[in-house]
């Protein structure tokens, strides 16, 4: 929640900064001094001045997820210096594979008894053509195949445009994007 | 080779130097990692992180996580670049509510699999059953003939 720095408490970013907390602070209502960490992480990471670019080049409603997004990239790096937040997509890119294609695995299941249902299904009632007569079945299959994915079979979020160079092991193995990240 | 810093004698500044307008030392820090033919992947990483803070989070690695550590600056830059406001947070969120998704459409058919293997196991024990009640039939016939 946005708050406004008042006389005599300074944001933690002017706190943080050793300087006065002017009316107007671009960083107040984001960086309340209750939370000093929380600026702290991001002046490491981002450096101050590259924040205050950032959020003027904002429209005022949009600057609170924005710093929101970065304290949280912010904290991702320092736990993590090498990977950041980056880990956290790398490990969850993975289990979007892998339950992918257990969700194949699942819908070929379903197809091989859907099939195999056909040879034991009531005999066509006597007509010009039995398989003309019988109304088209909705298979069970029908109601899961909604694969969002490209045609090599995994899925690519988007807001990722690209897979990431860790996990070109689609056995997703690779331990490389370090462990997860809690939102 | 890249992986072993800059070639010797190399007289191209790496695109950081070239970017920041100076001169590119032989131990320039930048220089494995930025390479001259790649000037936006700095340029991403610069107007995100700046220069200074790249240049310390890298000098606090051990030089064989340098790499890894320019790469995923740069992913988190460039994606900070495309979308100001969620910059690579948007995606994490995208795919855990992908995973959300995955996971229930998985749930479902794995409960239909379930019930599909059970009716094949009931309809092939009713076929059994049906067997038997035509056996019964036909003695039932040949009793009352009996009688």
């Amino acid at each position: 929640m946005a708050s406004s720095s008042s006389y005599n408490s300074p944001c933690a970013a002017c706190k943080f900064l050793r300087r006065k907390c002017m009316p107007g602070c671009i960083f107040a209502p984001y960086f309340p001094p209750e939370e000093p960490q929380k600026f702290a992480n991001v002046h490491k990471i981002f450096g101050a001045s590259n924040v205050t670019k950032l959020l003027n080049e904002l429209p005022p409603h949009q600057r609170e997820d924005a710093v929101n997004s970065l304290a949280y990239e912010a904290e991702a790096r320092v736990r993590d210096p090498v990977y950041g937040c980056v880990g956290a997509i790398s490990f969850l890119q993975r289990q979007v594979q892998r339950l992918q294609k257990e969700l194949d695995a699942a819908n070929s299941d379903l197809i091989h008894y859907a099939c195999s249902e056909i040879p034991t299904a009531l005999p066509a009632p006597p007509g010009p053509s039995s398989i003309q007569s019988m109304a088209p079945r909705q298979r069970p299959i029908d109601h899961y195949n909604r694969r969002m994915g490209n045609e090599e079979g995994y899925y690519e979020a988007p807001g990722v445009p690209y897979n990431l160079p860790w996990n070109d092991n689609p056995s997703g193995d690779n331990n490389a994007g370090g462990g997860a990240s809690n939102m | 080779m890249k992986e072993s810093g800059r070639k010797h004698g190399a007289l191209s500044p790496c695109a950081a130097c070239k970017l920041l307008r100076r001169r590119c030392a032989e131990d320039c820090v930048f220089a494995p990692y930025f390479p001259p033919d790649e000037p936006h992947k700095f340029a991403s990483v610069h107007k995100v992180f700046g220069a200074s803070n790249v240049n310390k989070m890298l000098q606090e690695l051990p030089e064989h996580q340098r790499r890894d550590a320019v790469s995923s600056m740069v992913y988190e830059a460039n994606a900070r670049v495309r979308d100001p406001v969620y910059g690579c947070v948007g995606a994490i969120s995208s795919l855990q509510q992908q995973i959300h998704s995955l996971q229930t459409q998985l749930a479902a058919a794995q409960a239909e699999v379930v019930h599909m293997r059970m009716r094949q196991f009931s309809s092939s024990s009713n076929a059994g059953g049906a067997m038997d009640m035509a056996v019964d039939q036909a003695n039932m016939g040949e009793s009352l003939w009996s009688c």
